[in-house]
């Protein structure tokens, strides 16, 4: 390990430039002669539209244009890049996404108009006179009385709300498991509907050049080939080299800014038809109207064990709440990424899932941090938990009990995943030491003679992430290719460009990706620039999500350095007359075994570029090498999270005393990012599990819309970590690394609900759903109430 | 249409402003310092956190014209060229900015804390930062930024 190289906590490059605001987002970026864009939006969860009269829009100061859905009969609705095949083989119902509603509106924020104006105060003041007559419809917002009774239908073609129904596993052979089951554990729980909230509000800039026809969108993405592809090929029609994506600094994702939108479809269009770019930038407020939700399943999970507490099967049964339309990857969320990590760490012989998936008219559900294995994590982590104090067996032996052993890798789970590798012991010991569990009573105990309610929990959580490879998915349903890109150009005095296909927006790639180059180049960082987000500039890649950046992008990269070496050494053999077998390369020098012949990087660069003295018969100049890398596999980051809380029952307040993360990541290129990662992923779950909730009322208004109403965490919400971590290495990849950005969210929440239901076991609480609240915690003590009258 | 005239940064600007326009907006959409952001529209997020007169002010819920005649400083104001300010460098230094986004807002709101309190607790920065969001961090390494730029400005 070097001071820049892999292993090294080398502090951000980016940075310099974040901490003087001198950051670039979508907002920043004015074109000259712009205009800009408010999106009319639906006060209805259902309804039918029956005029919309612009004139009185298109008459006030500085209007240029109102569009509706007439002005983009043309083109196609927003696609879905996932198709799930439910049971018999019947896929999933995919009904219209228009770009703005036609005829109907189907979840309160559903845009219906777009106004243009010179100025954004023009097109707000504007768009409140575009006069919209609608007729309510009653509108499906309960997912069970969606499926059940479906009081109205969002879609005709799906006049039972259901969009799919799906299984997976043996499920006579889970059944016939369950019939002989010393135990069985059943629970029931809500996972609760969560908004995303990157910081930065989305944001689109549609220019066209009528000279070239080039179409250029600059948005808020994580991915921007992912929008060329689905905008340019599926919606617009425009051809690929006509359209350039820009995705520049992004200030958050979390998985929200995956999807494509339909505001960067009508700013795309609108500049055409204008000739002039158009610019459109949410608001909170809307935000939450428009940016895909996430979560939101109902679940009942039964648990069935021997006499010994060994699991002999599990079975699910969710339903999973797709929203008003299926956003780009909704579909896999609740199916694939979810229901095949019911395994978890354990060796459970048999398992089955149903998952059936149902429209409402709320806003379309997707993924966010962590996508469907959150979801598994917490109802396993849950039922083990219920399941170790109904048996009257210590928590943290049934899960060692059932442990997947070190030598059962590759270890074939019955829900589809083969995990390669993984060491649960190795996380759990060093986790209970570093959160002093086994003295723990004696905290209870000091915290009740203070009042105080203690308690603790833990979770043991494995995930699969990089998400590739790209025939397994394809099998499963994916619409879009897994792999990702990187080009390594080196210049002719030896500075490089990295040209990747991976998308920052918080990970630090510009530090992490340039140390894999540094390390294997022996070249300083701060020659290295990371190129990204610019689809006129990087080679066709897949972009961030899924934890994949460092697992598929970063090994993309090691794959393309290989290559830059390995021409390299065959131009320096040419150089010291020797044969490229004799050449050895280290710390950046080229040089000839046994003998003090010796020639650096940077001649060898030049050489590439002025090949005066070059071996042209056998190889061509330059020195710029590609890589496409589609894994083998996914990999399989786990660990032991463990959380500590305290509770007032006076007044129901909760207080995070500890809480520490043990992780194993494979191999860490920068622990100090690495940690960050853990840092953020930790308070999300944190969030999910005691403060967000996406409410709606029965009329399908979002009762929590607001940054007044929905409770992000608030720095004193919260505590400082304890992290480390552990290292069983990726087998499948050349860097060994497992991906790091989603675990902090998907361990955490079965932590803290665990931790606050030990608090509160003297008053019988086996659950309580999330959010738990003061309030709900304050009925539960002082009400006697049960976690579900609570509700 | 109002005239307002302040200083940013140490820079007389003047501009013509509607009676709404935000503060906010003036320095952005005017005068182009886009490094104060909007996160939010009911002053919960404290991305565009400035100082105005020497205190911190949420510029998105503070009128243009309320800022007449007033010394104004955002996050671009901060550093000299390359030399940054003591808690643009703890940040940097403790990885206390993922995405960025809301950074410019909590250094802004740090500074000021630290102004007020030379030497914060953990507990004093937690609770003075309730009006400062972020996604990103978890709050942790902010926190340790803000200890480690609180002793760097003591000096």
């Amino acid at each position: 390990m070097t001071e820049q190289g892999i292993g090294a906590s080398v502090l951000r490059k980016e940075d310099f430039r974040f901490v003087r605001g001198r950051g670039k987002y979508t907002d920043d970026i004015n074109l000259l002669n712009q205009t800009h864009a408010i999106i009319v939006r639906s006060p209805h969860a259902h309804a039918t539209i029956n005029s919309i009269d612009k004139a009185a829009a298109l008459a006030a100061p500085g209007v240029v244009a109102v569009l509706t859905a007439e002005d983009f009969a043309a083109f196609g609705g927003l696609p879905c890049g996932w198709q799930v095949i439910g049971k018999g083989e019947e896929p999933m119902i995919e009904p219209k996404h228009p770009i703005l509603a036609e005829g109907k509106v189907r979840h309160v924020g559903d845009p219906v108009a777009v106004v243009i104006a010179e100025t954004k105060t023009q097109a707000r003041d504007a768009a409140e006179l575009v006069d919209i007559d609608y007729t309510e419809l009653p509108a499906v917002i309960d997912m069970r009385e969606a499926l059940q009774n479906a009081p109205a239908a969002v879609h005709d073609e799906a006049a039972d709300n259901q969009c799919f129904d799906w299984e997976i596993g043996d499920r006579a052979a889970v059944d016939a498991a369950f019939e002989k089951a010393h135990h069985v554990t059943t629970l029931e729980l809500i996972n609760n509907r969560l908004v995303p909230n990157a910081m930065e509000p989305r944001c689109a800039i549609g220019d066209y050049d009528n000279a070239s026809g080039e179409h250029t969108l600059y948005t808020t993405s994580q991915n921007p080939h992912v929008i060329r592809l689905l905008m340019g090929a599926f919606v617009l029609q425009i051809p690929e080299h006509k359209l350039r994506i820009y995705a520049p600094d992004v200030g958050g994702g979390f998985g929200s800014k995956i999807y494509h939108y339909a505001e960067e479809a009508i700013m795309t269009v609108a500049a055409k038809v204008l000739e002039r770019p158009v610019k459109w930038t949410s608001d909170r407020t809307e935000a939450f109207l428009s940016d895909a939700h996430a979560r939101d399943h109902i679940t009942k999970v039964e648990l069935a064990l021997d006499a010994d507490g060994k699991f002999l099967a599990l079975r699910e049964f969710t339903l999973a709440n797709m929203g008003a339309y299926l956003s780009t990857f909704a579909p896999s969320i609740p199916t694939y990424l979810h229901a095949t990590l019911l395994a978890g760490q354990y060796t459970t012989p048999v398992i089955y899932a149903e998952v059936k998936a149902a429209f409402t008219n709320t806003v379309p559900v997707d993924a966010y941090r962590g996508a469907g294995r959150p979801e598994a994590t917490y109802l396993l982590e849950r039922i083990v938990d219920k399941a170790a104090a109904e048996m009257g067996i210590d928590r943290i032996e049934l899960r060692r009990k059932n442990f997947i052993q070190p030598d059962q890798f590759p270890y074939d789970t019955p829900v589809a995943l083969t995990y390669d590798t993984g060491d649960f012991e190795a996380t759990l010991a060093p986790a209970l030491a570093a959160s002093k569990w086994d003295s723990f009573e004696e905290r209870r105990k000091e915290a009740a003679q203070r009042g105080k309610l203690r308690g603790i929990g833990i979770s043991c959580y494995i995930e699969a992430c990089g998400i590739a490879p790209s025939n397994i998915a394809g099998a499963l349903g994916a619409r879009a290719g897994l792999y990702e890109s990187a080009t390594v150009r080196v210049n002719p005095t030896g500075s490089i460009q990295v040209l990747t296909g991976s998308h920052s927006h918080g990970q630090g790639h510009e530090t992490s990706f340039a140390q894999i180059v540094a390390d294997k180049l022996g070249v300083d960082i701060g020659s290295i620039e990371i190129v990204h987000g610019d689809t006129n500039k990087i080679p066709f890649g897949m972009g961030t999500y899924g934890s994949r950046s460092m697992a598929v992008g970063g090994v993309a990269l090691s794959n393309a350095t290989d290559k830059i070496i390995n021409k390299a050494t065959k131009i320096a053999a040419h150089l010291m007359e020797a044969s490229a077998e004799d050449v050895v390369f280290e710390d950046g020098i080229f040089k000839v075994a046994g003998t003090d012949k010796a020639v650096p990087f940077g001649d060898v660069a030049l050489t590439a570029y002025v090949p005066h003295n070059y071996p042209l018969e056998e190889l061509e100049p330059g020195l710029e090498e590609t890589s496409f890398y589609d894994p083998k596999n996914f990999t399989f980051p786990s660990g032991s999270h463990i959380c500590e809380v305290e509770i007032d029952p006076a007044t129901g307040e909760l207080e995070i005393v500890a809480m520490h993360a043990t992780d194993d990541f494979g191999n860490v290129i920068n622990p100090m990012i690495v940690e960050g990662q853990v840092h953020g992923g930790l308070v999300q779950g944190i969030g999910q599990a005691l403060f967000e909730n996406a409410a709606y009322d029965s009329s399908g208004q979002l009762l929590s819309g607001s940054y007044m109403d929905y409770c992000m965490p608030r720095a004193d919400d919260v505590p400082s970590f304890t992290v480390d971590h552990e290292v069983t290495a990726c087998t499948h990849n050349v860097l060994g690394v497992k991906g790091c950005g989603e675990a902090g969210a998907i361990g955490s929440p079965p932590a803290v609900i665990n931790a606050v239901v030990d608090a509160l076991r003297d008053y019988g609480v086996t659950h309580i759903d999330m959010p738990a609240t003061p309030a709900k915690i304050w009925n539960i003590v002082n009400q006697g109430a049960t976690a579900q009258a609570a509700e | 249409m109002a005239n307002v005239t302040m200083t940013i940064n140490g820079k007389q600007v003047s501009g013509e402003v509607e009676s709404r326009t935000l503060l906010v907006e003036f320095l952005r959409d005017q005068q182009r310092l886009t490094g104060t952001h909007v996160g939010c529209d009911t002053s919960q997020c404290g991305a565009c956190v400035v100082h105005v007169n020497g205190d911190s002010a949420k510029s998105c819920t503070m009128l243009a014209v309320q800022a007449d005649g007033a010394d104004v400083t955002t996050i671009e104001g901060l550093a000299n060229g390359d030399d940054l300010h003591p808690m643009q460098a703890a940040f940097r230094e403790n990885h206390g900015l993922q995405c960025g986004f809301c950074t410019p807002g909590m250094i802004m709101s740090a500074i000021d804390l630290v102004k007020n309190n030379a030497d914060p607790s953990e507990t004093e920065i937690r609770e003075w930062l309730e009006g400062n969001i972020c996604r990103c961090t978890g709050y942790h390494n902010i926190v340790k930024s803000i200890k480690a730029g609180a002793e760097a400005m003591r000096g």
